[in-house]
C-alpha cells in the first residue's frame, strides 16, 4: 500500500486495512470501512423517504432514482443551428463500448433500454450572458433549472413504454452563441461543462471551435469526440443511481473497476437499497387502501382481488423481509419486485370504484320530495293533539 | 447517410377559383426497425420509430379530415381520406393478439396525436378482406391482420397539427413547413394531414427493406371564405408566410403548380416569379404540366430573398371546361320515421367506353340492423349481380356490419345500391352527450382500378414527386384509385332524458294534494268561532264603497 493510505476497498467484496498502532485506531477506521461499503442510517432513512416527514430528511434525499422494473436511457444530440453545424456522432459504437458493460452489471437491478435521437432547431429556453473577459457566454447555475423545460417537449420520452426515462443529452451550442460555459455557485466555470438533474438525467455542453479563417464554408461538420462525452455521462448515471463516491475519508484508496463501472459491493448496496424501498412502498400503498376502506364503507373489494393480490402483496413483503434478515440479498429483492408488483395491482384495480357513486345524500334527495309532503300533516295532527291533550288536563281542574 | 428527407408542395387550382394545396415530407430510413433492441434515430422521429418496433407493425396509415372533398367539382383528389378520424394497420405475420395490439397502438397514437383514438374498440373496428391491400413490402397478405377504423365524429384542430409539425425534423422553422400556421390551415373548406409508415425497397433489385415515412397535409382554401372573392392566389395569401429556405437536412425541396391548360388552346393560370423549369408528366391518366420551383438551387433567392409564388388566371373560366371524373359517388339515407330507413349509394361511371369493378366497403354500427335480404343493386334499370360479396353481420354491442362487394360498372352508367334498415333502441346509458344531434355513419371506401385515357409509363418510386401517387400501379393503363363517400347521420330514437325528474316532481305534486286534502277532511275538528269585526279585505272594500256612496258591508 502507498504511504498514507491506510485503507485499500477493492472491487469485488474485500478490503485491505492496515492495523496501525493500537486497538483504537483499528477499531475506528474498520466502523469507517463499514460505513462506505455497507449502510448508514443516512441512507436507511433515505429508502424509507416517502414515509417519513420532511424535516426529518437530510439534502440527500430523494435525489437517487426511485427503484422501478426497468429504465429507458435515451441520448440525444441537439443541434440548435444545423445550418451551421453539421454534428455526427458514432452513438452506437459508444453504447456498446461503454454503456453497455455498465448496463450489462446494472442488468439483476432492472431491465435497461437504450435509445438515441438527433433533435435539430431544439434551443435551451435561456439566454446566456456574454462575458467580455473570457470572451465567451456563460449560463449561470440559477438558471439551470430553467433550462430543462423547454426542452422537454421535444424529448418525446415514453410514447410506448412504462418505465421511468434518464435523458441524457448533448448540446452543441449555436454559432452566435459559441463558446457556452457553465458556471457554478462561486462563479467558476465547470470542468467538464455539464449538470445533472436528480431523478431525470443529465446535459452537456459541447463546444465547437470557431474556424480560424473567415472564409469557412459552412455548415462545419463535427465529429464529437465520444470517449470525453461517455466519461461524463456515466459519472452522471452513477450519480442518478447513488453510487457517488463523494464523501470518503482522505485515507481510503478505491480500486477502480474497469470496464464495469461499478464494484460488487456498490451493486449489493444498490440492491440492498432498492429492496428496502419496495417493501416501503409496499406497506404505504395497503396502509392508505386500507385507510380507503374505513373512510368509504362503499367500496368492495373482490374476492379474487383479494385473495390473489393483496394476501400475496403480504406474503411477498413478509418473505422479503426474512430473507433480507438471513442475508439472502438476491432474493429479497425478487421477493420484493413481486410485493410491489402485487400491492400497485390491487390498488389501481378499477373494480374497487364500481359501487362508489351512490353517496348516501342522492338516496335522501330521492326519497324527500315524496315523504315530505305526506309527513307534514301527520306531523301538524301530532302536534295538535298533544296540544288539546294538553289542554284538557288543565281544563277538568277550571270546569270543576 | 442512412435517412433522406424529401419535401414537396403541389398547389394545384381547382374549378370556380378554389385552390388545393398539397404539403409532401417523405423521410426514407435505410434500416430494418423490426431487428435490434437498440435504435438509433436520426431523421426519423423516435416516438414512430419505437411504436412499429415494439407493437410489430408493418404498415400504418392515420389520417385526420375536416370537411369533405367535392369529387364532383373539384375533380380527382391526389390522396382522399374520410372526414373524421380513419386507422388502419396491417400487423406483421409474428404477432400473436392482433386484438391487444390494435388496443395498445390506438391509446399510444392517441397520446402522440392529442386525437380521441382511444374509442377505436371492437363496436368501430372490422376486418376487410379484398379492400385495403398493403401499400408497401411485404408477402403473405393474410387479411386477419389487418384491422381498420373510423371514427366519424372526430374533430381535427390546432392541438392536432401541432404533434404533427414535431414529427418533422425541421419542424416548422425551416423549409416548407413555414407555411403550415394553423390560423391559416383551419380557415378552409377541407384540411386533411396524414401520417403513412410502410417498408419500401431500398433499390431497384430490392434485397434490403428500408422504411418510408410520409406526411401529408392537404389544404383547400375557398375562393370566397378565405379569399375575400377574389380569384389571385399567392402563398402570402393562402398562409400569410413566404419561402425563405429550404430545411438544411432536406436532400430535396420543390414546389409544383399545376398549369395545364385545360382547353389545350390557351394557358388558363400565369405563375409569377417565372418558374425555372416545366415538368411533364402523366397524372391519374391525365397530361400535366408543372411549374417548377427548386428551393436548393442557389439561383432561386438571387433577386429576392424570399419566394412567393403568385397565380392569376388570365382568362374566366366557362362551365364546359370544368371536368368530370371518371368516378365519383354519393351515398344518401332516406326513409321517414324513426323506426325504418334506406341507404342509398349511387356511384357513376363516365368513362365513355369501358367499364371497369370497383369494390365497395361499408361498415355500419350494430344499432342499424341491415337487412340484407333487401340489398338491390340496379344498373340502367336492370339488377347488377356483384360478382363477390363478403358480409359479417353485427354482434350487439360488439361488432359493426361489414359489407364489401366486388361491383362491374358498365361504361357511361349509374348504379344505385340499396339496402334496408331498422334502428335499434339503446340503453338509456349508451346514448353520448347530445344525443339529439344524431349518430354518425362512417364513410364507405370504393377502390378501382380506373383505366386513364392515356398510356402511363412506368415511374421510379424514389425519383417521382408525390404526385405520380402512393399507390403502386400494376401496368401502364390504368391508375388506383380510392374514394370515400359522405358520412351519414342518422337520428335514433330518442328518449327524454327529462322524464325521471318530471315524474318526480308529477308524483310528489299527486301525493301532497290529494292526501294532503283527504287527510285533513278525515281529521278535521270543527268548532265555533265569532265572527270577527272584519279583516283588511273587508275594510279595503268599505272605503271603496264610500267612494262610490254605497252603503258599507
Amino acid at each position: 500500500l502507498p504511504q498514507g493510505i491506510n485503507v485499500y476497498v477493492g472491487k469485488h467484496r474485500s478490503a485491505l486495512v492496515r492495523a496501525g498502532v493500537g486497538l483504537a485506531t483499528l477499531h475506528s477506521r474498520l466502523q469507517q470501512l463499514t460505513q462506505v461499503m455497507s449502510f448508514t442510517s443516512s441512507s436507511i432513512a433515505a429508502a424509507f423517504s416517502d414515509g417519513v416527514p420532511d424535516g426529518q430528511l437530510g439534502p440527500d434525499a430523494r435525489r437517487h432514482l426511485k427503484s422501478s422494473l426497468g429504465y429507458e436511457i435515451t441520448f440525444s444530440l441537439l443541434n440548435p443551428d444545423p445550418k451551421s453545424h453539421t454534428v455526427d456522432w458514432d452513438i452506437e459504437d459508444a453504447v456498446n463500448r461503454y454503456v453497455q458493460p455498465v448496463l450489462d452489471k446494472l442488468s439483476l437491478v432492472a431491465n435497461f433500454s437504450v435509445d438515441s435521437q438527433i433533435l435539430y432547431y431544439a434551443v435551451l429556453g435561456v439566454t446566456p450572458r456574454f462575458d467580455k473577459e473570457s470572451s465567451s457566454f456563460l449560463l449561470s447555475s440559477h438558471s439551470l433549472p430553467h433550462v430543462i423545460n423547454p426542452v422537454e417537449a421535444r424529448l418525446g420520452s415514453s410514447a410506448a413504454s412504462l418505465y421511468p426515462v434518464l435523458n441524457f443529452l448533448l448540446y452543441v451550442p449555436e454559432r452566435s452563441h459559441s463558446p457556452l460555459y457553465i458556471q457554478d455557485k462561486d462563479g467558476a466555470p465547470v470542468s467538464t461543462n455539464a449538470f445533472h438533474s436528480p431523478r431525470w438525467g443529465g446535459i452537456m455542453v459541447y463546444n465547437v471551435e470557431t474556424p480560424a479563417s473567415p472564409q469557412a464554408l459552412f455548415p462545419l461538420h463535427v465529429e464529437v469526440d465520444m470517449v470525453r462525452v461517455m466519461e461524463v455521462f456515466l459519472a452522471q448515471l452513477r450519480l442518478l443511481f447513488g453510487l457517488s463516491r463523494e464523501g470518503l475519508p482522505a485515507e481510503f484508496l478505491m480500486e477502480s473497476p474497469g470496464n464495469e463501472g461499478l464494484a460488487d459491493w456498490e451493486l449489493d448496496r444498490l440492491l440492498w437499497a432498492h429492496t428496502i424501498e419496495n417493501i416501503a412502498t409496499v406497506s404505504t400503498t395497503l396502509t392508505s387502501l386500507a385507510q380507503l376502506l374505513d373512510k368509504i364503507g362503499n367500496i368492495v373489494i373482490k374476492d379474487d382481488v383479494a385473495s390473489e393480490v393483496v394476501y400475496r402483496a403480504v406474503s411477498s413483503a413478509q418473505s422479503a423481509m426474512a430473507k433480507l434478515a438471513a442475508g439472502h440479498l438476491h432474493s429479497a429483492f425478487q421477493a420484493s419486485k413481486e410485493a410491489v408488483t402485487s400491492s400497485e395491482r390491487a390498488f389501481f384495480d378499477p373494480s374497487l370504484l364500481h359501487l362508489l357513486y351512490f353517496p348516501d345524500d342522492q338516496k335522501f334527495a330521492i326519497y324527500i320530495p315524496l315523504f315530505l309532503p305526506v309527513a307534514v300533516p301527520i306531523l301538524l295532527s301530532l302536534v295538535k293533539i298533544v296540544r288539546e291533550s294538553r289542554q284538557r288536563k288543565k281544563e277538568p281542574t277550571k270546569m270543576d | 447517410r442512412p435517412d433522406v428527407l424529401r419535401e414537396e408542395l403541389l398547389l394545384s387550382p381547382l374549378p370556380a377559383g378554389d385552390v388545393a394545396a398539397t404539403f409532401q415530407f417523405r423521410t426514407r430510413w435505410d434500416a430494418d426497425l423490426q431487428r435490434g433492441a437498440v435504435s438509433h434515430y436520426r431523421l426519423f422521429p423516435k416516438a414512430l420509430g419505437r411504436l412499429v418496433a415494439a407493437l410489430g407493425v408493418r404498415e400504418l396509415h392515420l389520417a385526420l379530415t375536416q370537411g369533405f372533398w367535392r369529387t364532383r367539382t373539384w375533380g380527382q383528389p391526389p390522396l382522399q381520406a374520410p372526414a373524421g378520424a380513419e386507422l388502419w394497420v396491417w400487423f406483421q405475420p409474428t404477432v400473436t393478439d392482433v386484438d391487444k395490439a390494435w388496443k395498445e397502438l390506438s391509446n399510444i397514437l392517441s397520446g402522440i396525436f392529442c386525437a380521441s383514438l382511444n374509442f377505436i374498440d371492437s363496436t368501430n373496428t372490422v376486418t376487410p378482406t379484398a379492400s385495403f391491400k398493403p401499400l408497401g413490402l411485404g408477402n403473405g397478405t393474410d387479411h386477419h391482420l389487418l384491422r381498420y377504423a373510423v371514427l366519424p365524429r372526430e374533430v381535427v384542430c390546432t392541438e392536432n397539427l401541432t404533434p404533427w409539425k414535431k414529427l418533422l425534423p425541421c419542424g416548422s422553422k425551416a423549409g416548407l413547413a413555414v407555411l403550415l400556421k394553423a390560423e391559416r390551415l383551419f380557415h378552409s373548406s377541407y384540411h386533411s394531414q396524414a401520417v403513412h409508415i410502410r417498408p419500401i425497397c431500398r433499390d431497384a433489385s430490392c434485397l434490403a427493406v428500408s422504411w418510408e415515412l410520409r406526411q401529408t397535409l392537404t389544404v383547400v382554401f375557398d375562393s370566397f371564405a378565405s379569399g375575400q372573392g377574389k380569384k389571385d392566389w399567392s402563398l402570402f395569401r393562402m398562409f400569410s408566410r413566404t419561402l425563405t429556405d429550404a430545411c438544411p437536412l432536406a436532400s430535396q425541396s420543390k414546389v409544383y403548380v399545376d398549369i395545364s391548360p385545360k382547353n389545350k388552346e390557351k394557358e388558363l393560370l400565369e405563375v409569377t416569379p417565372p418558374p425555372a423549369s416545366l415538368h411533364e408528366a402523366v397524372v391519374q391518366g391525365e397530361k400535366r404540366t408543372y411549374a417548377v420551383y427548386d428551393l436548393l438551387s442557389p439561383l432561386l433567392f438571387n433577386t429576392s430573398r424570399s419566394l412567393n409564388v403568385q397565380l392569376k388566371w388570365t382568362r374566366p373560366q366557362d362551365s364546359s371546361e370544368l371536368p368530370t371524373p371518371v368516378l365519383h359517388a354519393h351515398r344518401y339515407v332516406s326513409g321517414y320515421g324513426l323506426q325504418t330507413g334506406e341507404i342509398s349509394t349511387l356511384i357513376y361511371n363516365t368513362h365513355p367506353y369501358r367499364a371497369f369493378p370497383v369494390i365497395l366497403l361499408e361498415t355500419v354500427p350494430w344499432y342499424l340492423r341491415l337487412y340484407v335480404h333487401t340489398l338491390t343493386i340496379i344498373t340502367k334499370g336492370k339488377e347488377n349481380k356483384p360478382s363477390y360479396i363478403h358480409y359479417q353481420p353485427a354482434q350487439d354491442r360488439r361488432r359493426p356490419h361489414l359489407l364489401e362487394m366486388l361491383i362491374q360498372l358498365p361504361a357511361n352508367s349509374i348504379t344505385k345500391i340499396t339496402i334496408q334498415f331498422e334502428r335499434a333502441l339503446l340503453k338509456w346509458t349508451e346514448y353520448p352527450p347530445d344525443p339529439n344531434h344524431g349518430f354518425y355513419v362512417g364513410s364507405s371506401v370504393l377502390s378501382a382500378l380506373v383505366p386513364s385515357i392515356i398510356a402511363m409509363k412506368e415511374v421510379d418510386m424514389e425519383q417521382s414527386p408525390l404526385f405520380t401517387s402512393l399507390f403502386p400501379s400494376s401496368d401502364g393503363s390504368s391508375y388506383f384509385v380510392r374514394l370515400y363517400t359522405e358520412p351519414l347521420l342518422v337520428n335514433l330514437p330518442t328518449p327524454d332524458f327529462s322524464m325521471p325528474y318530471n315524474v318526480i316532481c308529477l308524483t310528489c305534486t299527486v301525493v301532497a294534494v290529494c292526501y294532503g286534502s283527504f287527510y285533513n277532511l278525515l281529521t278535521r275538528t270543527f268548532h265555533v268561532e265569532e265572527p270577527s269585526r272584519g279583516g283588511l279585505a273587508k275594510r279595503l272594500a268599505n272605503i271603496i264603497r264610500k267612494l262610490r256612496g254605497v252603503p258599507p258591508l
